[in-house]
């Protein structure tokens, strides 16, 4: 047997992603995780906290990580792409390319180099809620601890600036995209989803409205290590909002944007809810819903929610998001389908669940494959050897996508020992 | 270990060098650690660095098999300071001194150096694992045989491993075989499928790794992962087979009906539960149980029992799928028919959602938001339905040939532990009580774990799902169970430790039979023999050490974690006189015990954030709290410190401990330690536990601060003087 066959390439490096790989090499598997950002951990790792137990992702990536460090099965590129994709099961030839992050494995993050950086970029990771310097860390528990250097804004020759402070001689402005070949046996596609772009939906005003801003803005705002420090602030004037709407199906279950449902949405709605009613004891959050989806036990949860004074869930779609004028304030109007009729309302901040679109349309993978038309994989149609995991094919929350993934592992050993 | 040649590593880069006065730590050690082998370096984990250290592990150079390395945390550069067959370990003098303290600041320079001390201790006493060696039989068993257990056992069996399947019923299936249709589950979504069970049993039936016991349950199970000797009885007959890991897959029973007379149940033989209206179905054409008549309008009633506090406190997942399919049932038995649904929500997550619009685009199946207040009878053998707050208006009551309870699901595991395990801390899984019987993981990052290594849990009797959800969910439990099997082989432990080849390893002739380590171990791994002494059973560990935390006698050790390396480490510290006690800068001593999978990553995150510390503050990272051990404490005051601060994982209902009882435990053992405390005259709030998320290094510098006041309005440790 080819020693290929038992070595497994993950393309994606979130929860899911590390979870397949962790399991398939904890079995006795190779694997090679390639993800396209600089950091592991994926979106999960810009969550505050989870739903239901309003307990910190961090903790969980932690023992992942410390497992891929223990593990010599394992080894794992980011910032890195798949180009290409050749073969059958058993004998995938991958071409895979890591794009320069001017910065090797001498960085010690003593952050010298940022400070010395005279250019700021959007801090992605933030979901453009601050910036950064060209050089940065992507966030304060990324592992691998290893700063990047953005070359986009790098203007002129001032990376000369962040190599010179660099006592390390972990600057490497030559550094060039690396091509590597990989024979694997089995690919496990783990990229994840994207944020729908809310901005289509002209209606929830995201973009022209002051303080409209997304679920995962939510997050990085609560979130301790995110551009406020954790406190709730809104945009515009950094002011603690006291009454929050949440508008449900923001682009999901709407046949001109997202005709799937979420999944997460709603119970990612509650759990924000909550993160609002803890800063600020006063506050009010709205939640406006089609129906409120919390399957299984997390109907505890949302009764938790529910019974909170200042929690009030609404039946009710929103169909317009304005500002008022003069003033930071946003105006949604809604449809309350019990007792029918329009009514408006006003709110220091909106946030819009916005919806899971999959990644399959801006990351494509390259190989033909069968998809849906929103760009789901149909996990039916995929060729032997290639397996689909969690929101590659269907939303999911990450509990689900655990379990998806932990499966997705054993599909790929299995097709490995069937060479 | 034979010949200890321990040699130290000292790093000066990461502002390391500017903080600290390296020839007093370098003395330090020498004097009072007694490490004679010592190097300095500007970058230690530089590529020169590391070949420095490399060059002193060769045998014909310096033959320096435990390297104390004094640089960053443990957490970053840990491939550069990975040397294979020696003892590391690593002194945190970046994140912990440099980085949250004063440069050349007195104090900082005294913490520098009690880390070192406490380095230096640990590394004289930690060894080197061993695997613990076992015979371990790789069989699979799978309890149930449903669609969970079904494929369970297939993926099991197509991955190479024997697989014995046992089901309670004569027959293979469960209820996915008693299904006249099953919810679409593919792409476009639109179209009701054949059970995928069927083809499932036959599959299972003609496989030869896979041993199928039908009428079969569960007498005892009895030894440990690998060695799991399962009795079974089967038609009266037992016969008892060893195997290695066990996949619960025992699915679910339908909610009892007859507490549902509130929405007509037994009312008229025309009101059904959604389980006999599939059976109706399923025998051909859709009929009134009473009269024979094919129904003109079947009302659906969602939520019947699910959702509700007095009968089901959770949503059972799949009834709002199972409606709209059997809505399409009546509609394709009776084209004139009309279908109501009358729900809560409408939930169907994800994909699903296609399903649902397709039903709905049907002119004949009508759905709408509606409480349910009552079901009576009506003239002309009609039924009359009753509902509130519903789309058409606030009240409305219509007439219906039939009404279907969407009736939840209630999983097995609610009253019966099937395993029957001879633990001594009980038959089943200890998760059942906290979830509403389900057989549940507490973890979202780990969804399988379980108390009860080698045990997972699958399908509706884990949480309530649809049989596509199932499928996936057999799946990740066969996998676990195949790694945990594998993981037993190796001597290695299961998750969340599972790179771990160290066990407990206790020293029986000291046991004293305090039975506290078979009762407080998280995971039932200790049993007793018949004169009441512990046994541990080693494949069952996960390597947490609460058994150590928990014993007394202080006689349980892993190679490279034991009370005496702990109590070493907080023993090796320099404590100071206090001069002036009212002096906000006189040199209390504290001990910080740390969970080394939150808290400590939480204290590095303070570092990276380049937050001010406490100084008086000394940390040691523990497995898990569950591995406190109460003579540190005495340990510790004992020697003159001032103090001792845990910082926990959140226990309780929602608990965030990884092993599960860690943090509970510790702050049991600290409230029977206050009695004692106060007996000798010491003040209870000396010793604190605080929780701490790891997320939350902002709360630290508050935290710790305060600690360290209040203990200084206490006032220095009365035993510093002697």
């Amino acid at each position: 047997m080819n020693a290929n066959n038992r070595k497994i390439l993950v393309i994606g490096g979130g929860m899911s992603g590390l979870t397949a790989a962790l399991e398939a090499a904890e079995s006795g598997a190779q694997v090679i995780i390639a993800e396209k950002e600089p950091y592991l951990g994926g979106r999960v790792a810009q969550l505050h906290r989870y739903f239901p137990k309003l307990c910190p992702p961090s903790c969980g990536l932690e023992i992942n990580f410390r497992r891929i460090r223990e593990n010599p099965n394992i080894s794992f590129y980011t910032m890195a792409d798949v180009t290409q994709v050749s073969g059958t099961a058993g004998n995938f030839d991958v071409t895979v390319v890591v794009r320069p992050r001017y910065v090797n494995d001498r960085c010690v993050c003593c952050d010298a180099c940022a400070q010395a950086c005279p250019e700021w970029r959007v801090n992605d990771f933030n979901y453009g809620l601050d910036k950064t310097k060209a050089a940065y860390l992507p966030y304060d528990m990324a592992f691998p601890a290893k700063y990047v250097i953005d070359a986009s804004v790098c203007k002129g020759d001032c990376g000369q600036k962040c190599a010179e402070a660099c006592q390390y001689e972990a600057v490497d402005l030559n550094m060039q995209p690396q091509t590597l070949n990989f024979q694997v046996g089995s690919i496990i596609l783990a990229g994840g989803w994207d944020l729908y772009d809310i901005a289509k939906a002209d209606n929830l005003g995201y973009g022209t409205v002051k303080n409209v801003i997304t679920n995962m803005q939510m997050e990085r705002l609560a979130a301790a290590n995110g551009p406020t420090g954790g406190k709730i602030l809104r945009p515009s004037d950094n002011q603690a909002p006291q009454k929050v709407a949440f508008v449900q199906c923001a682009g999901s279950r709407d046949e001109n944007h997202l005709p799937h449902c979420s999944y997460i949405c709603c119970m990612a709605s509650l759990k924000q809810a909550t993160y609002l009613r803890e800063q600020y004891p006063e506050s009010e959050a709205y939640v406006f819903y089609i129906d409120l989806r919390t399957p299984g036990r997390y109907e505890q949860f949302m009764w938790k929610v529910r019974d909170d004074e200042g929690v009030h869930l609404i039946r009710g779609k929103v169909a317009k998001v304005e500002q008022e004028p003069g003033t930071g304030n946003v105006v949604v109007t809604f449809e309350h389908t019990l007792n029918g009729g329009k009514t408006k309302m006003t709110f220091d901040m909106v946030v819009l669940a916005v919806g899971m679109a999959p990644s399959t349309k801006t990351r494509p993978f390259p190989m033909p494959l069968s998809y849906t038309p929103e760009g789901f994989i149909i996990p039916e149609l995929l060729p032997e050897g290639i397996v689909a995991v969690g929101s590659m094919k269907s939303p999911l929350d990450v509990m689900k996508s655990n379990e998806d993934a932990t499966g997705a592992a054993l599909k790929s050993l299995i097709s490995l020992s069937r060479r | 270990m034979e010949e200890r040649k321990v040699g130290a590593y000292l790093c000066k880069g990461c502002g390391i060098g500017e903080a600290l006065n390296f020839e007093e730590l370098a003395k330090v050690i020498k004097k009072d650690a007694k490490i004679p082998h010592i190097k300095e370096h500007d970058i230690m984990c530089s590529p020169e660095g590391i070949a420095m250290i490399q060059e002193d592990i060769k045998p014909e150079g310096e033959g320096i098999n435990c390297v104390l390395i004094a640089a960053c945390s443990h957490r970053v550069k840990y491939e550069e300071f990975d040397f294979p067959n020696v003892v590391v370990e690593r002194v945190n003098l970046r994140e912990l001194v440099a980085w949250t303290q004063e440069p050349g600041h007195p104090e900082t320079q005294a913490l520098a150096e009690d880390y070192c001390r406490m380095g230096a201790a640990r590394i004289k006493k930690a060894d080197l694992p061993e695997p613990y060696e076992t015979e371990c039989d790789k069989t699979i068993m799978v309890i149930g045989g449903g669609i969970t257990g079904l494929t369970a056992a297939l993926e099991a069996a197509n991955n190479g491993y024997q697989v014995l399947l046992v089901e309670k019923e004569a027959e293979l299936g469960g209820y996915g075989a008693k299904v006249y249709k099953s919810t679409p589950s593919s792409y476009p979504y639109t179209t009701l499928q054949d059970s995928p069970v069927h083809a499932k049993i036959a599959e299972v039936q003609a496989h030869p790794m896979i041993r199928v016991m039908t009428n079969s349950t569960i007498v005892q199970s009895e030894g440990q992962p690998g060695l799991l000797d399962v009795t079974i009885n089967t038609n009266g007959t037992e016969e008892t087979v060893r195997i290695g890991s066990v996949v619960l897959a025992t699915g679910w029973r339908p909610y009892d009906a007859t507490k549902l007379s509130h929405l007509g149940y037994g009312l008229s033989p025309d009101v059904v539960t959604n389980i006999e209206f599939e059976e109706l179905a399923k025998k051909g054409k859709i009929v009134r149980p009473s009269d024979g008549k094919p129904p003109e309008t079947v009302a659906f009633i969602q939520c019947a029992g699910s959702r509700d506090p007095e009968h089901l406190p959770y949503c059972s997942d799949f009834c709002c799928l199972t409606s709209l399919k059997q809505a399409l049932y009546v509609r394709q038995s009776n084209p004139d028919a009309a279908a109501m649904i009358l729900y809560k929500d409408i939930r169907t997550p994800g994909q699903t959602e296609l399903f649902y619009k397709e039903a709905q685009s049907d002119p004949g199946v009508m759905l709408t938001k509606a409480e349910v207040t009552g079901v009576e009878l009506a003239p002309g053998a009609k039924l009359k339905v009753s509902a509130k707050d519903t789309l058409l208006g606030e009240n409305v009551a219509f007439e219906a040939d039939m009404v279907v309870l969407a009736t939840g699901l209630v999983p097995t595991t609610m009253d019966d532990p099937i395993l029957n395990l001879t633990y001594r801390q009980g038959p089943g899984l200890p998760e059942t009580e906290n979830y509403f019987g389900f057989a549940d993981s507490n973890f979202i990052c780990f969804p399988y774990e379980t108390r009860r290594t080698a045990i997972y849990a699958a399908g509706a009797v884990r949480q309530p799902m649809t049989m596509p959800m199932a499928m996936e969910d057999a799946r990740g439990a066969a996998m676990k169970a195949i790694q945990a099997v594998e993981h037993v082989a190796a001597g290695m432990a299961v998750h969340p430790r599972a790179w771990d080849e160290t066990f407990p390893d206790p020293f029986m002739q000291r046991c004293t039979q305090c039975k506290r380590c078979t009762e407080e171990c998280p995971f039932g791994a200790i049993d007793e023999d018949e004169k009441g002494t512990p046994y541990f059973k080693i494949n069952r560990c996960r390597r947490c050490a609460t058994c150590m935390g928990a014993c007394p006698e202080r006689i349980i050790s892993f190679k490279d974690y034991s009370v005496d390396i702990i109590g070493s480490m907080l023993k090796s510290l320099d404590v100071p006189e206090i001069e002036d006690e009212d002096d906000p800068e006189a040199p209390f001593r504290f001990i910080g015990l740390v969970c080394e999978n939150d808290a400590y990553p939480a204290l590095d995150a303070a570092a990276w954030h380049k937050l001010r510390l406490n100084p008086f503050i000394r940390f040691i990272p523990l497995r898990c709290m569950g591995s406190f051990n109460l003579v540190w404490v005495s340990d510790a005051l004992s020697r003159g410190i001032d103090g001792m601060i845990l910082l926990a994982c959140k226990s309780g209902d929602d608990y965030q401990c990884h092993f599960a009882k860690g943090s509970e435990l510790a702050e049991y053992r600290l409230s029977k330690l206050s009695e004692t405390l106060d007996k000798l005259g010491l003040e209870a709030d000396r010793v604190q536990l605080v929780t701490l998320a790891i997320s939350e290094f902002d709360r630290l510098p508050q935290i710790l601060n305060d600690y360290v006041a209040r203990v200084r309005e206490i006032g220095p440790n009365p035993f510093k003087e002697f």
